[in-house]
Protein backbone atom coordinates (compact mmCIF):
# COMPACT_ATOMS: atom_id res chain seq x y z
CA UNK A 1 0.00 0.00 0.00
CA UNK A 2 2.70 2.43 1.06
CA UNK A 3 4.88 1.57 -1.92
CA UNK A 4 1.95 1.93 -4.26
CA UNK A 5 1.15 5.35 -2.84
CA UNK A 6 4.75 6.48 -3.09
CA UNK A 7 4.98 5.18 -6.64
CA UNK A 8 1.81 7.00 -7.50
CA UNK A 9 3.12 10.22 -6.02
CA UNK A 10 6.39 9.94 -7.90
CA UNK A 11 4.57 9.24 -11.12
CA UNK A 12 2.32 12.21 -10.44
CA UNK A 13 5.23 14.48 -9.68
CA UNK A 14 7.05 13.38 -12.84
CA UNK A 15 3.95 13.95 -14.91
CA UNK A 16 3.66 17.45 -13.56
CA UNK A 17 7.28 18.28 -14.14
CA UNK A 18 7.10 17.30 -17.76
CA UNK A 19 3.86 18.95 -18.89
CA UNK A 20 2.32 22.40 -19.18
CA UNK A 21 2.93 25.63 -17.33
CA UNK A 22 0.15 25.10 -14.77
CA UNK A 23 1.72 21.78 -13.90
CA UNK A 24 5.02 23.53 -13.18
CA UNK A 25 3.02 25.48 -10.64
CA UNK A 26 1.88 22.26 -8.98
CA UNK A 27 5.51 21.11 -8.97
CA UNK A 28 6.59 24.32 -7.25
CA UNK A 29 3.61 23.88 -4.93
CA UNK A 30 4.82 20.44 -4.00
CA UNK A 31 8.13 21.92 -2.89
CA UNK A 32 6.31 24.55 -0.81
CA UNK A 33 4.10 21.87 0.73
CA UNK A 34 7.26 20.05 1.80
CA UNK A 35 9.25 23.09 2.96
CA UNK A 36 6.59 25.43 4.30
CA UNK A 37 6.66 29.22 4.13
CA UNK A 38 10.05 29.54 5.77
CA UNK A 39 8.79 30.49 9.22
CA UNK A 40 6.34 27.79 10.18
CA UNK A 41 5.61 24.12 9.80
CA UNK A 42 5.44 22.64 6.30
CA UNK A 43 1.95 21.81 5.01
CA UNK A 44 2.78 18.12 4.87
CA UNK A 45 3.33 17.98 8.65
CA UNK A 46 -0.43 18.05 9.17
CA UNK A 47 -2.09 17.68 5.76
CA UNK A 48 0.34 15.09 4.34
CA UNK A 49 2.01 15.31 0.95
CA UNK A 50 -1.07 13.81 -0.65
CA UNK A 51 -3.43 16.11 1.25
CA UNK A 52 -5.09 13.33 3.20
CA UNK A 53 -5.18 15.32 6.43
CA UNK A 54 -5.96 13.70 9.74
CA UNK A 55 -9.44 13.26 11.12
CA UNK A 56 -8.53 12.62 14.74
CA UNK A 57 -6.31 15.70 14.86
CA UNK A 58 -8.85 17.91 13.05
CA UNK A 59 -6.65 18.55 9.99
CA UNK A 60 -8.79 18.78 6.85
CA UNK A 61 -8.34 16.76 3.72
CA UNK A 62 -7.05 19.04 0.96
CA UNK A 63 -6.59 16.51 -1.83
CA UNK A 64 -8.68 17.34 -4.87
CA UNK A 65 -10.23 20.49 -3.44
CA UNK A 66 -10.76 23.44 -5.77
CA UNK A 67 -7.63 25.57 -6.32
CA UNK A 68 -9.49 28.86 -5.99
CA UNK A 69 -11.08 27.75 -2.74
CA UNK A 70 -7.73 26.72 -1.26
CA UNK A 71 -6.08 29.98 -2.34
CA UNK A 72 -8.83 32.06 -0.77
CA UNK A 73 -8.54 30.18 2.53
CA UNK A 74 -4.78 30.76 2.67
CA UNK A 75 -5.25 34.43 1.80
CA UNK A 76 -7.87 34.72 4.52
CA UNK A 77 -5.54 33.12 7.08
CA UNK A 78 -2.86 35.59 6.03
CA UNK A 79 -5.18 38.60 6.29
CA UNK A 80 -6.96 37.40 9.43
CA UNK A 81 -10.33 37.09 7.67
CA UNK A 82 -10.17 33.46 8.73
CA UNK A 83 -8.72 33.01 12.18
CA UNK A 84 -6.63 30.02 13.10
CA UNK A 85 -3.66 30.17 15.43
CA UNK A 86 -1.92 27.26 13.71
CA UNK A 87 -2.56 28.16 10.10
CA UNK A 88 -1.83 31.90 10.25
CA UNK A 89 1.91 31.67 11.07
CA UNK A 90 2.34 28.80 8.62
CA UNK A 91 1.16 30.67 5.54
CA UNK A 92 1.80 34.32 6.33
CA UNK A 93 5.08 34.43 4.42
CA UNK A 94 3.63 32.94 1.24
CA UNK A 95 2.92 35.37 -1.57
CA UNK A 96 -0.12 35.00 -3.82
CA UNK A 97 1.75 33.03 -6.47
CA UNK A 98 3.11 30.60 -3.91
CA UNK A 99 -0.41 30.12 -2.56
CA UNK A 100 -1.66 29.42 -6.06
CA UNK A 101 1.15 26.91 -6.56
CA UNK A 102 0.59 25.02 -3.34
CA UNK A 103 -3.16 25.04 -3.94
CA UNK A 104 -2.53 23.61 -7.42
CA UNK A 105 -0.47 20.83 -5.87
CA UNK A 106 -3.17 19.77 -3.45
CA UNK A 107 -5.94 20.26 -6.00
CA UNK A 108 -4.10 17.82 -8.28
CA UNK A 109 -3.90 15.07 -5.68
CA UNK A 110 -6.26 12.13 -5.86
CA UNK A 111 -8.18 11.78 -2.64
CA UNK A 112 -7.62 8.40 -1.05
CA UNK A 113 -10.74 7.21 0.77
CA UNK A 114 -10.24 6.90 4.50
CA UNK A 115 -11.41 3.77 6.25
CA UNK A 116 -14.10 4.89 8.62
CA UNK A 117 -15.67 3.21 11.62
CA UNK A 118 -19.27 2.06 11.37
CA UNK A 119 -21.77 4.52 12.71
CA UNK A 120 -25.41 4.39 13.63
CA UNK A 121 -27.68 4.00 10.58
CA UNK A 122 -30.21 6.47 11.97
CA UNK A 123 -27.47 9.08 12.28
CA UNK A 124 -26.45 8.57 8.66
CA UNK A 125 -30.10 8.77 7.57
CA UNK A 126 -30.47 12.11 9.31
CA UNK A 127 -27.20 13.27 7.75
CA UNK A 128 -28.42 12.27 4.32
CA UNK A 129 -31.63 14.19 4.86
CA UNK A 130 -29.76 17.36 5.84
CA UNK A 131 -27.37 17.04 2.88
CA UNK A 132 -29.94 16.14 0.21
CA UNK A 133 -33.31 17.43 1.40
CA UNK A 134 -32.47 19.96 4.10
CA UNK A 135 -34.82 20.98 6.88
CA UNK A 136 -36.93 23.69 5.28
CA UNK A 137 -39.21 24.10 8.27
CA UNK A 138 -36.20 25.55 10.04
CA UNK A 139 -34.97 27.16 6.81
CA UNK A 140 -32.03 24.78 6.53
CA UNK A 141 -31.29 24.54 2.83
CA UNK A 142 -29.87 21.16 1.67
CA UNK A 143 -26.03 21.15 1.41
CA UNK A 144 -26.31 19.93 -2.17
CA UNK A 145 -28.18 23.03 -3.28
CA UNK A 146 -24.92 24.99 -3.23
CA UNK A 147 -22.21 22.35 -2.85
CA UNK A 148 -23.63 20.52 -5.84
CA UNK A 149 -24.78 17.01 -6.68
CA UNK A 150 -23.23 14.56 -4.24
CA UNK A 151 -21.79 17.59 -2.36
CA UNK A 152 -18.82 17.29 -4.73
CA UNK A 153 -18.29 21.04 -4.78
CA UNK A 154 -19.15 23.88 -7.16
CA UNK A 155 -16.43 26.30 -8.24
CA UNK A 156 -14.25 28.15 -5.77
CA UNK A 157 -17.03 29.39 -3.47
CA UNK A 158 -18.62 26.04 -2.58
CA UNK A 159 -15.96 23.45 -1.68
CA UNK A 160 -16.39 19.73 -1.99
CA UNK A 161 -17.72 18.25 1.24
CA UNK A 162 -17.97 14.61 0.19
CA UNK A 163 -15.13 12.66 1.75
CA UNK A 164 -14.01 15.49 4.01
CA UNK A 165 -13.17 14.39 7.53
CA UNK A 166 -16.21 14.33 9.82
CA UNK A 167 -14.28 15.97 12.65
CA UNK A 168 -13.32 18.90 10.47
CA UNK A 169 -16.83 19.44 9.05
CA UNK A 170 -18.27 19.35 12.55
CA UNK A 171 -15.64 21.71 13.90
CA UNK A 172 -16.21 24.22 11.07
CA UNK A 173 -20.01 24.19 11.33
CA UNK A 174 -19.65 24.91 15.03
CA UNK A 175 -17.11 27.61 14.23
CA UNK A 176 -19.67 29.38 12.05
CA UNK A 177 -22.32 28.86 14.65
CA UNK A 178 -20.28 30.36 17.45
CA UNK A 179 -18.88 33.17 15.34
CA UNK A 180 -15.25 32.09 15.11
CA UNK A 181 -15.40 31.52 11.35
CA UNK A 182 -16.92 34.16 9.12
CA UNK A 183 -15.10 34.19 5.78
CA UNK A 184 -17.97 32.79 3.72
CA UNK A 185 -19.22 34.89 0.81
CA UNK A 186 -22.34 36.91 1.61
CA UNK A 187 -22.81 35.02 4.93
CA UNK A 188 -24.30 32.15 2.93
CA UNK A 189 -22.83 29.45 5.18
CA UNK A 190 -23.38 31.34 8.41
CA UNK A 191 -27.09 31.59 7.63
CA UNK A 192 -27.42 27.82 7.44
CA UNK A 193 -24.90 26.76 10.09
CA UNK A 194 -26.56 28.93 12.71
CA UNK A 195 -29.85 27.07 12.20
CA UNK A 196 -28.39 23.56 12.43
CA UNK A 197 -28.92 21.66 15.64
CA UNK A 198 -25.94 19.91 17.25
CA UNK A 199 -27.52 16.61 16.26
CA UNK A 200 -27.86 17.68 12.63
CA UNK A 201 -24.22 18.80 12.61
CA UNK A 202 -23.07 15.48 14.03
CA UNK A 203 -25.18 13.60 11.49
CA UNK A 204 -24.31 15.59 8.39
CA UNK A 205 -20.59 15.45 9.22
CA UNK A 206 -20.72 11.67 9.61
CA UNK A 207 -22.71 11.32 6.38
CA UNK A 208 -20.59 13.60 4.22
CA UNK A 209 -17.35 11.98 5.38
CA UNK A 210 -18.66 8.69 3.99
CA UNK A 211 -19.64 9.96 0.55
CA UNK A 212 -17.57 9.26 -2.57
CA UNK A 213 -15.16 12.10 -3.26
CA UNK A 214 -15.39 12.02 -6.97
CA UNK A 215 -17.50 10.66 -9.73
CA UNK A 216 -19.85 11.68 -12.45
CA UNK A 217 -23.23 11.58 -10.79
CA UNK B 1 -47.52 15.40 12.76
CA UNK B 2 -44.42 16.61 14.62
CA UNK B 3 -44.33 20.13 15.94
CA UNK B 4 -42.34 22.40 13.70
CA UNK B 5 -40.95 25.86 14.11
CA UNK B 6 -42.83 27.47 11.25
CA UNK B 7 -41.70 30.74 9.68
CA UNK B 8 -44.69 32.48 11.25
CA UNK B 9 -43.60 31.38 14.68
CA UNK B 10 -40.02 32.37 13.99
CA UNK B 11 -41.21 35.78 12.80
CA UNK B 12 -43.42 36.16 15.84
CA UNK B 13 -40.58 35.24 18.19
CA UNK B 14 -38.27 37.73 16.57
CA UNK B 15 -40.88 40.45 16.56
CA UNK B 16 -41.69 40.11 20.22
CA UNK B 17 -38.11 39.67 21.31
CA UNK B 18 -38.83 36.33 22.94
CA UNK B 19 -36.01 34.68 21.02
CA UNK B 20 -32.76 35.08 22.94
CA UNK B 21 -30.51 36.89 20.50
CA UNK B 22 -31.25 38.00 16.98
CA UNK B 23 -29.29 35.65 14.74
CA UNK B 24 -26.80 37.24 12.35
CA UNK B 25 -28.88 36.09 9.41
CA UNK B 26 -32.52 36.07 10.48
CA UNK B 27 -35.31 34.51 8.46
CA UNK B 28 -37.31 37.64 7.68
CA UNK B 29 -40.61 36.77 6.07
CA UNK B 30 -43.75 38.89 5.90
CA UNK B 31 -46.31 38.45 8.65
CA UNK B 32 -49.53 36.66 7.77
CA UNK B 33 -52.61 38.83 7.70
CA UNK B 34 -55.49 38.50 10.12
CA UNK B 35 -57.99 35.92 8.94
CA UNK B 36 -55.70 34.25 6.43
CA UNK B 37 -55.57 30.50 6.14
CA UNK B 38 -52.01 29.36 6.88
CA UNK B 39 -51.28 25.87 5.67
CA UNK B 40 -48.72 23.45 7.02
CA UNK B 41 -48.10 21.14 4.09
CA UNK B 42 -47.20 17.54 4.96
CA UNK B 43 -43.65 16.29 4.57
CA UNK B 44 -42.39 13.22 2.79
CA UNK B 45 -41.85 11.66 6.23
CA UNK B 46 -45.55 12.18 6.92
CA UNK B 47 -46.31 10.46 3.63
CA UNK B 48 -44.19 7.44 4.48
CA UNK B 49 -45.79 7.13 7.93
CA UNK B 50 -49.42 7.68 6.89
CA UNK B 51 -50.95 4.23 6.91
CA UNK B 52 -54.26 5.54 5.61
CA UNK B 53 -52.66 6.11 2.20
CA UNK B 54 -52.91 3.18 -0.19
CA UNK B 55 -49.42 1.98 -1.21
CA UNK B 56 -50.30 2.55 -4.88
CA UNK B 57 -51.25 6.15 -4.16
CA UNK B 58 -48.06 6.65 -2.17
CA UNK B 59 -46.12 5.42 -5.17
CA UNK B 60 -47.90 7.89 -7.46
CA UNK B 61 -47.36 10.81 -5.07
CA UNK B 62 -43.67 9.95 -4.77
CA UNK B 63 -43.47 9.78 -8.56
CA UNK B 64 -44.99 13.27 -8.74
CA UNK B 65 -42.58 14.52 -6.11
CA UNK B 66 -39.63 13.09 -8.02
CA UNK B 67 -40.83 14.83 -11.20
CA UNK B 68 -41.13 18.06 -9.24
CA UNK B 69 -37.67 17.84 -7.69
CA UNK B 70 -35.84 16.52 -10.74
CA UNK B 71 -37.76 17.80 -13.72
CA UNK B 72 -34.58 17.67 -15.79
CA UNK B 73 -35.10 13.91 -16.17
CA UNK B 74 -37.64 14.99 -18.82
CA UNK B 75 -35.23 17.26 -20.67
CA UNK B 76 -36.17 17.28 -24.34
CA UNK B 77 -39.59 15.82 -23.60
CA UNK B 78 -41.49 18.07 -21.19
CA UNK B 79 -38.70 20.54 -20.42
CA UNK B 80 -36.47 22.39 -22.87
CA UNK B 81 -34.62 24.69 -20.50
CA UNK B 82 -32.39 24.07 -17.46
CA UNK B 83 -35.05 24.46 -14.78
CA UNK B 84 -36.68 22.15 -12.25
CA UNK B 85 -40.04 22.91 -10.62
CA UNK B 86 -38.26 23.27 -7.28
CA UNK B 87 -36.09 26.14 -8.54
CA UNK B 88 -38.97 28.59 -8.14
CA UNK B 89 -41.22 26.60 -5.79
CA UNK B 90 -38.61 26.01 -3.14
CA UNK B 91 -38.75 23.67 -0.20
CA UNK B 92 -40.33 20.90 -2.31
CA UNK B 93 -43.26 23.15 -3.24
CA UNK B 94 -44.28 23.37 0.43
CA UNK B 95 -42.69 26.65 1.40
CA UNK B 96 -44.84 29.70 2.07
CA UNK B 97 -43.74 32.87 0.23
CA UNK B 98 -42.09 30.65 -2.38
CA UNK B 99 -45.10 29.92 -4.53
CA UNK B 100 -46.33 26.89 -2.58
CA UNK B 101 -48.04 24.70 -5.16
CA UNK B 102 -50.82 23.10 -3.10
CA UNK B 103 -53.27 26.05 -3.52
CA UNK B 104 -53.63 25.03 -7.17
CA UNK B 105 -55.32 21.88 -5.87
CA UNK B 106 -57.77 23.71 -3.58
CA UNK B 107 -58.58 26.86 -5.58
CA UNK B 108 -59.06 25.33 -9.04
CA UNK B 109 -61.08 24.91 -11.19
CA UNK B 110 -61.31 28.68 -11.41
CA UNK B 111 -61.18 31.49 -13.93
CA UNK B 112 -57.64 32.64 -14.73
CA UNK B 113 -56.96 36.06 -16.12
CA UNK B 114 -53.86 34.85 -17.94
CA UNK B 115 -55.79 32.70 -20.43
CA UNK B 116 -59.28 34.07 -19.82
CA UNK B 117 -61.02 30.82 -19.09
CA UNK B 118 -61.72 28.38 -16.27
CA UNK B 119 -58.64 26.23 -15.63
CA UNK B 120 -58.26 22.81 -14.05
CA UNK B 121 -55.31 21.78 -11.91
CA UNK B 122 -53.85 19.93 -14.90
CA UNK B 123 -54.14 23.04 -17.07
CA UNK B 124 -52.40 25.09 -14.41
CA UNK B 125 -49.52 22.59 -14.31
CA UNK B 126 -49.46 22.61 -18.12
CA UNK B 127 -49.06 26.38 -17.95
CA UNK B 128 -45.89 26.00 -15.88
CA UNK B 129 -44.43 23.56 -18.39
CA UNK B 130 -45.36 25.76 -21.36
CA UNK B 131 -43.89 28.98 -19.99
CA UNK B 132 -41.59 28.54 -16.98
CA UNK B 133 -40.05 25.29 -18.26
CA UNK B 134 -40.16 26.44 -21.90
CA UNK B 135 -41.55 23.01 -22.63
CA UNK B 136 -44.33 20.73 -23.71
CA UNK B 137 -46.57 19.56 -20.84
CA UNK B 138 -47.31 15.91 -20.08
CA UNK B 139 -50.56 15.02 -21.84
CA UNK B 140 -53.77 15.74 -19.94
CA UNK B 141 -54.87 12.55 -18.21
CA UNK B 142 -51.47 10.87 -18.67
CA UNK B 143 -49.70 8.93 -15.91
CA UNK B 144 -47.14 11.69 -15.50
CA UNK B 145 -49.80 14.38 -15.27
CA UNK B 146 -51.71 12.30 -12.75
CA UNK B 147 -48.56 11.89 -10.65
CA UNK B 148 -47.92 15.63 -10.55
CA UNK B 149 -51.55 16.39 -9.77
CA UNK B 150 -51.49 13.80 -6.98
CA UNK B 151 -48.40 15.42 -5.47
CA UNK B 152 -50.15 18.81 -5.48
CA UNK B 153 -53.33 17.48 -3.96
CA UNK B 154 -51.55 15.49 -1.26
CA UNK B 155 -49.57 18.63 -0.27
CA UNK B 156 -52.96 20.34 0.15
CA UNK B 157 -54.09 17.75 2.69
CA UNK B 158 -56.56 19.27 5.17
CA UNK B 159 -56.60 22.67 3.45
CA UNK B 160 -60.09 24.09 2.90
CA UNK B 161 -61.36 23.79 -0.67
CA UNK B 162 -62.04 27.12 -2.44
CA UNK B 163 -60.55 29.13 0.41
CA UNK B 164 -58.68 31.87 -1.46
CA UNK B 165 -57.44 34.03 1.41
CA UNK B 166 -54.20 32.10 1.83
CA UNK B 167 -51.11 33.30 3.72
CA UNK B 168 -47.80 33.13 1.86
CA UNK B 169 -49.37 32.19 -1.46
CA UNK B 170 -47.77 33.06 -4.79
CA UNK B 171 -45.21 35.77 -5.36
CA UNK B 172 -46.89 39.10 -4.90
CA UNK B 173 -46.46 40.61 -1.51
CA UNK B 174 -44.55 43.67 -2.76
CA UNK B 175 -47.58 44.64 -4.83
CA UNK B 176 -47.80 44.84 -8.60
CA UNK B 177 -46.68 48.39 -9.28
CA UNK B 178 -42.97 48.82 -9.79
CA UNK B 179 -41.80 51.88 -7.80
CA UNK B 180 -40.90 54.83 -10.06
CA UNK B 181 -37.34 54.94 -8.74
CA UNK B 182 -36.64 51.32 -9.78
CA UNK B 183 -33.27 51.29 -11.53
CA UNK B 184 -31.66 48.86 -13.96
CA UNK B 185 -28.20 50.21 -13.07
CA UNK B 186 -28.77 49.71 -9.35
CA UNK B 187 -30.14 46.27 -10.15
CA UNK B 188 -26.94 45.43 -12.00
CA UNK B 189 -24.99 46.29 -8.85
CA UNK B 190 -27.22 44.21 -6.61
CA UNK B 191 -26.84 41.36 -9.09
CA UNK B 192 -23.05 41.55 -9.02
CA UNK B 193 -22.96 41.70 -5.25
CA UNK B 194 -25.54 39.10 -4.30
CA UNK B 195 -26.49 36.95 -7.31
CA UNK B 196 -23.62 36.53 -9.78
CA UNK B 197 -21.64 34.22 -7.49
CA UNK B 198 -24.18 31.46 -8.12
CA UNK B 199 -26.15 32.53 -11.19
CA UNK B 200 -23.10 33.69 -13.16
CA UNK B 201 -22.04 37.03 -14.65
CA UNK B 202 -24.23 36.36 -17.68
CA UNK B 203 -27.16 34.85 -15.80
CA UNK B 204 -26.24 31.45 -17.18
CA UNK B 205 -26.37 29.55 -13.89
CA UNK B 206 -24.28 26.45 -13.20
CA UNK B 207 -24.87 23.00 -14.58
CA UNK B 208 -22.82 19.96 -13.50
CA UNK B 209 -23.18 16.31 -14.53
CA UNK B 210 -26.32 17.16 -16.55
CA UNK B 211 -27.93 18.57 -13.42
CA UNK B 212 -28.81 22.16 -12.74
CA UNK B 213 -27.08 23.41 -9.62
CA UNK B 214 -27.88 27.12 -9.95
CA UNK B 215 -30.66 27.94 -12.40
CA UNK B 216 -30.07 30.33 -15.31
CA UNK B 217 -31.96 33.60 -14.93
CA UNK B 218 -31.99 34.61 -18.56
CA UNK B 219 -30.93 33.24 -21.93
CA UNK B 220 -31.94 29.96 -23.57
CA UNK B 221 -31.68 27.94 -20.35
CA UNK B 222 -34.18 30.07 -18.46
CA UNK B 223 -37.96 30.71 -18.35
CA UNK B 224 -39.53 32.10 -21.50
CA UNK B 225 -41.15 35.49 -22.04
CA UNK B 226 -44.57 34.11 -21.15
CA UNK B 227 -43.61 32.83 -17.67
CA UNK B 228 -45.07 34.50 -14.60
CA UNK B 229 -41.55 35.16 -13.37
CA UNK B 230 -40.95 37.60 -16.30
CA UNK B 231 -43.35 39.96 -14.56
CA UNK B 232 -41.09 42.30 -12.63
CA UNK B 233 -43.35 42.22 -9.56
CA UNK B 234 -43.34 38.41 -9.44
CA UNK B 235 -39.55 38.25 -9.61
CA UNK B 236 -39.22 41.09 -7.09
CA UNK B 237 -41.39 39.31 -4.52
CA UNK B 238 -39.69 35.97 -5.16
CA UNK B 239 -36.27 37.55 -4.68
CA UNK B 240 -37.30 39.52 -1.60
CA UNK B 241 -38.58 36.43 0.22
CA UNK B 242 -36.20 33.76 -1.08
CA UNK B 243 -32.87 35.19 -2.21
CA UNK B 244 -29.96 35.05 -1.62
CA UNK B 245 -30.67 31.46 -0.72
CA UNK B 246 -30.95 31.00 3.03
CA UNK B 247 -31.33 34.75 3.62
CA UNK B 248 -34.97 35.62 2.97
CA UNK B 249 -35.80 39.26 3.54
CA UNK B 250 -32.16 40.35 3.61
CA UNK B 251 -32.43 42.63 0.56
CA UNK B 252 -34.42 45.84 0.81
CA UNK B 253 -37.69 46.04 -1.13
CA UNK B 254 -36.07 48.46 -3.56
CA UNK B 255 -33.04 46.21 -4.09
CA UNK B 256 -35.44 43.39 -4.93
CA UNK B 257 -37.30 45.58 -7.44
CA UNK B 258 -34.05 46.83 -8.98
CA UNK B 259 -32.52 43.41 -9.47
CA UNK B 260 -35.82 41.98 -10.73
CA UNK B 261 -35.94 44.71 -13.38
CA UNK B 262 -32.31 44.02 -14.27
CA UNK B 263 -32.85 40.26 -14.65
CA UNK B 264 -36.09 40.63 -16.58
CA UNK B 265 -34.62 43.16 -19.02
CA UNK B 266 -32.50 40.39 -20.53
CA UNK B 267 -33.41 38.20 -23.48
CA UNK B 268 -34.99 34.80 -23.04
CA UNK B 269 -36.88 32.27 -25.18
CA UNK B 270 -39.90 33.52 -27.05
CA UNK B 271 -43.38 33.74 -25.53
CA UNK B 272 -45.32 30.77 -26.97
CA UNK B 273 -48.17 33.20 -27.69
CA UNK B 274 -45.94 35.22 -30.04
CA UNK B 275 -47.74 36.63 -33.08
CA UNK B 276 -44.52 37.38 -34.98
CA UNK B 277 -44.33 40.88 -33.52
CA UNK B 278 -43.33 41.43 -29.90
CA UNK B 279 -45.01 44.83 -29.58
CA UNK B 280 -48.22 43.40 -30.98
CA UNK B 281 -47.99 40.34 -28.69
CA UNK B 282 -47.45 42.66 -25.75
CA UNK B 283 -50.62 44.57 -26.67
CA UNK B 284 -52.63 41.40 -27.24
CA UNK B 285 -51.72 40.01 -23.83
CA UNK B 286 -51.46 43.34 -22.09
CA UNK B 287 -53.13 42.10 -18.90
CA UNK B 288 -49.95 40.02 -18.46
CA UNK B 289 -47.28 41.94 -20.33
CA UNK B 290 -48.04 45.32 -18.74
CA UNK B 291 -45.94 43.90 -15.89
CA UNK B 292 -43.06 42.67 -18.10
CA UNK B 293 -40.41 44.39 -20.21
CA UNK B 294 -41.34 42.26 -23.23
CA UNK B 295 -42.03 44.24 -26.41
CA UNK B 296 -40.47 47.38 -24.96
CA UNK B 297 -37.36 49.05 -26.27
CA UNK B 298 -34.20 48.52 -24.35
CA UNK B 299 -30.73 49.52 -25.45
CA UNK B 300 -31.97 50.13 -29.01
CA UNK B 301 -33.64 46.71 -29.30
CA UNK B 302 -37.22 45.58 -28.82
CA UNK B 303 -37.06 42.89 -26.14
CA UNK B 304 -38.53 39.62 -27.36
CA UNK B 305 -38.46 40.55 -31.07
CA UNK B 306 -36.79 37.33 -32.24
CA UNK B 307 -37.50 33.75 -33.32
CA UNK B 308 -35.40 32.12 -30.61
CA UNK B 309 -37.38 29.39 -28.83
CA UNK B 310 -34.29 28.13 -26.97
CA UNK B 311 -33.72 24.38 -27.21
CA UNK B 312 -37.43 23.87 -27.88
CA UNK B 313 -37.96 23.05 -31.58
CA UNK B 314 -41.42 24.65 -31.75
CA UNK B 315 -43.16 27.77 -30.50
CA UNK B 316 -46.48 26.78 -28.96
CA UNK B 317 -47.38 23.49 -27.25
CA UNK B 318 -50.75 22.02 -28.22
CA UNK B 319 -51.81 22.00 -24.56
CA UNK B 320 -52.27 25.78 -24.70
CA UNK B 321 -55.75 26.06 -26.10
CA UNK B 322 -58.81 28.12 -25.29
CA UNK B 323 -61.88 26.69 -23.62
CA UNK B 324 -65.39 27.99 -23.84
CA UNK B 325 -68.76 26.92 -22.52
CA UNK B 326 -70.77 29.06 -24.91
Amino acid sequence: MKTATLGYLLAGALAYCSTAHASDGAGRGQAIAMQGDGSGAPCIACHGLDGAGNDAAGFPRLAGLDTGYLVKQMQDYRSGARQNAVMAPNVDNLDDQQMIDVAAWYASQQPTPASLPEVDTALLELGKKVASSGDWDNYVVPCETCHGPGSLGVGSAFPRLAGQHAGYIKQQLHAWKNGTRGNDPDQLMLAIAARLSDEQIEAVAAYLARQPQQGDL
Amino acid sequence: MPRRLTPVLMTALLATGVAQAQPDVPVQLPAFKEGQYVHEAPTVEDLMQDESIHPELRKVILRGRDMFMNTQQFRGEYVFNDLNCKNCHMGEGRLNWSGPVWPAATTLPDFRGKNQHVNSLEERIAGCFSFSMNGNPPAYGSDDMLALAAYHQWLAKQAPVYESNIGGRGFGHLGREMPAETSYANGAQVYQQHCARCHGDDGQGVRLSAQTVFPPLWGDGSYNWGAGMTRVFTAASFIKNNMPLGKPGSLSDQQAWDVALFINSHERPQDPRYTGDAKETREKFNNFHKFTMYGTEFDGQVLGQHDDTGDKPFLKPDALRPRSFD
